[in-house]
């Protein structure tokens, strides 16, 4: 395969055993803006996705995730900054975009009157895919998900994460450059959003780039090669899980002692502790160095100090931790209460 | 040239005749009019007015036959203006979505919907036509083969303007509109002077002059007058009074159904292009 695209100014070339380092960007962000009246929703995001990666936006209700996903595929007017999707431009080149993409949405939108095949059918015929594509596709994408056997069943009789699969295979049909999920797990249990995950992970062995956005730490964790976290409208920070982990420090202790105020001070003095953070009842230490070297260290200075000590725990930073370090809030709060706004209610929100 | 629209027809049809309640229903409805009301009616006014002297030389028609294309250009105009409805219910279930994010162009959209309700007008056109010449209707009386031809193919040609006519003005309601609750009222509203004001079941010579001036732009006027000069032939009496069409009424109809049917065209493809998703 020689030259697959040769547009904005950067060349890729695929399998010639050239740049094959260099991966291309299937999604580039720059400086993009968007406001709801007085709202502004999305302030000023920049970030690439590269080929081949799933790349997700962790963030709370509201961060504006669904608004950059919509601008990305095209659903909404793009009103500040550049946006290229697999090349093409967003403002002026919509229908390429449109045709490179596929969307599972975050509210459940099939049509419940039709089987599993006829949902997939339409699909394949209003992006114009002729009869006998239409066909191997349907086939490849039913195994894929799981739904040979529901075939002829209507879509108002599956289950919940069966729908969410039909979906999965629906944004497939066309096979896209990039799959677009927002939120697509959101109200199941862990199970169903393991099994999606499994489905996700194969997709992109195929070699499908995934953008998703999501509210679950373990999803963005366990899921994605790189991670933004978005709050109020901005990336806050971008990597990989491990880096973002790793930027925290190498472990985190939790502490309870008679006087947390004193050891907090103490602590802040000693130089492979990173950072000191006060909760109500205990101490979040974070250090720069395994916890084995400094925890006698830290025992020892407190005890001369006079202070008694509760409780010690020892963990890795999660992505909980890293959260709550860069937002300064923890996801908890902003939950979405999902019996208002799971997906079962569609239609309702927006 | 794309043809995404065949998509978009297909998944209504399918739909149309998988609810068999839907199928049954819009077959149904059209008989039950002309059973009822059609006979009903017939009765009286034939009874009514058996007094009145035939006019001489003129082919006297009974009142169902007068009153069957006004029962065709009713029952289509339900089906259309109500049949955008389903249109603000895959808005508001999003069912809309995955094909206004696809590039499908919105016309598409419009044509295929369209295309599946003039479907469903054809058919309730025929069953019309169908059961009531076995009760009696007197359409196509001393046609010849080909002039019956001609006839059916006039009538489904108005029928297929006026059914695009008011599927892109309710589709276009639809669109614009949040809830049904809404769009059921307006409806209500806009097919009350449309249903009276107009020859579809009786003729308009006794109106008030000024409602006589205003039906003659009704749709429904001139569906029911097309239908008429095909089905009936271009003189004949009833109930005493003297039907009379010339070329120049038929082009009216036609030419008014096809502005009216362009001028819906364009305000429906205005409101989807508005559409947000
Ligand atoms: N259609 C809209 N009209 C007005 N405000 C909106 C609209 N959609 C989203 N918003 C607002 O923009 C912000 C971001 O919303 P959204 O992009 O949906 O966030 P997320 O998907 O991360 O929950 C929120 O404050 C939300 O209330
Ligand atoms: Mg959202």
């Amino acid at each position: 395969m020689g030259i697959i695209e040769s547009d904005g100014g950067h060349l890729i070339r695929k399998g010639e055993g050239v740049d094959l380092e260099m991966t291309a960007n299937v999604i580039e962000v720059n400086r993009l803006e968007h406001s709801y009246g007085s709202v502004k929703a999305v302030d000023d995001i920049s970030f690439n996705v590269k080929e081949g990666e799933i790349f997700s936006f962790l963030g709370p209700n509201g961060a504006g995730k669904s608004t950059v996903i919509n601008i990305l595929t095209t659903l909404r007017k793009i009103q500040k900054g550049e946006a290229r999707v697999n090349g093409y431009d967003v403002a002026k080149d919509s229908k390429s975009v449109r045709k490179s993409i596929g969307i599972v949405f975050q509210m459940l939108c099939l049509d419940h009157e039709m089987t599993v095949c006829e949902n997939l059918e339409y699909h394949g015929k209003i992006y114009s895919m002729p009869k006998k594509e239409r066909k191997e596709r349907i086939e490849e994408l039913l195994k894929l998900t799981e739904l040979e056997g529901k075939r002829d069943t209507l879509a108002k009789d599956l289950s919940g994460g069966m729908k969410r699969r039909l979906e999965l295979a629906r944004g497939l049909m066309t096979k896209p450059a990039v799959l677009f999920l927002d939120e697509p797990t959101i109200g199941f249990d862990i199970q169903t959003r393991m099994r999606m995950w499994e489905y996700l992970r194969e997709i992109k062995r195929e070699g499908t780039t995934i953008f998703l956005t999501t509210h679950y730490m373990e999803e963005a964790d366990q899921l994605s090669d790189r991670i933004s976290i978005i709050d109020h409208g901005k990336i806050i920070v971008t990597g990989t899980a491990d880096e973002l982990k790793n930027k925290l420090g190498k472990d985190l202790i939790y502490l309870e002692t008679s006087d947390n105020k004193t050891v907090a001070e103490i602590l802040r003095a000693i130089e492979s502790v990173k950072a000191v953070t006060e909760d109500t009842k205990s101490l979040r230490v974070l250090l720069g160095v395994d916890v084995t070297h400094v925890l006698p260290l830290i025992m020892e200075k407190i005890r001369q100090a006079g202070i008694e000590i509760t409780t010690v725990n020892i963990k890795k930073p999660s992505m909980d931790d890293v959260f709550v370090h860069y937002t300064g809030h923890g996801l908890r709060e902003g939950e979405p209460k999902e019996k208002e706004e799971g997906i079962e209610i569609a239609g309702v929100m927006e | 040239m794309n043809f995404e629209f065949r998509a978009i027809y297909w998944r209504d049809m399918l739909k149309f005749f998988r609810f068999k309640s839907m199928l049954i229903s819009s077959l149904i409805q059209p008989v039950m009019w002309l059973a009822f009301f059609g006979l009903a009616m017939s009765e009286s006014f034939d009874k009514l007015t058996s007094v009145i002297p035939p006019i001489a030389g003129v082919q006297n028609v009974d009142y169902l036959s007068y009153m069957g294309a006004g029962i065709i250009a009713m029952d289509v105009l339900f089906s259309s203006l109500f049949g955008g409805t389903s249109l603000m219910f895959d808005k508001k279930y999003s069912l809309l979505r995955e094909t206004l994010a696809s590039p499908v162009p919105r016309y598409h959209i419009i044509l295929g919907v369209g295309l599946s309700g003039v479907t469903k007008a054809f058919i309730q056109t025929s069953m019309i036509i169908g059961f009531g010449k076995l009760i009696g209707m007197d359409f196509f009386m001393g046609y010849t083969f080909t002039e019956t031809l001609i006839a059916i193919i006039g009538i489904f040609l108005l029928v297929g303007i006026f059914t695009l006519g008011f599927l892109f003005l309710s589709g276009s309601i639809a669109i614009t509109l949040e809830n049904p609750e809404g769009m059921q009222s307006i409806l209500t509203l806009l097919s009350m002077p449309l249903f009276f004001v107009s020859n579809a079941l009786y003729p308009v010579d006794a109106f008030p002059a000024v409602l006589r001036f205003l039906s003659m732009f009704n749709p429904l006027t001139l569906l029911a007058d097309g239908i008429r000069y095909f089905a009936l032939g271009n003189n004949f009496s009833v109930m005493g009074i003297h039907y009379m069409y010339t070329s120049a009424d038929i082009a009216i109809s036609f030419l008014g159904l096809l502005f009216f049917a362009l001028t819906m065209l364009a305000t429906s493809l205005w409101r989807f292009n508005k559409v947000d998703v």
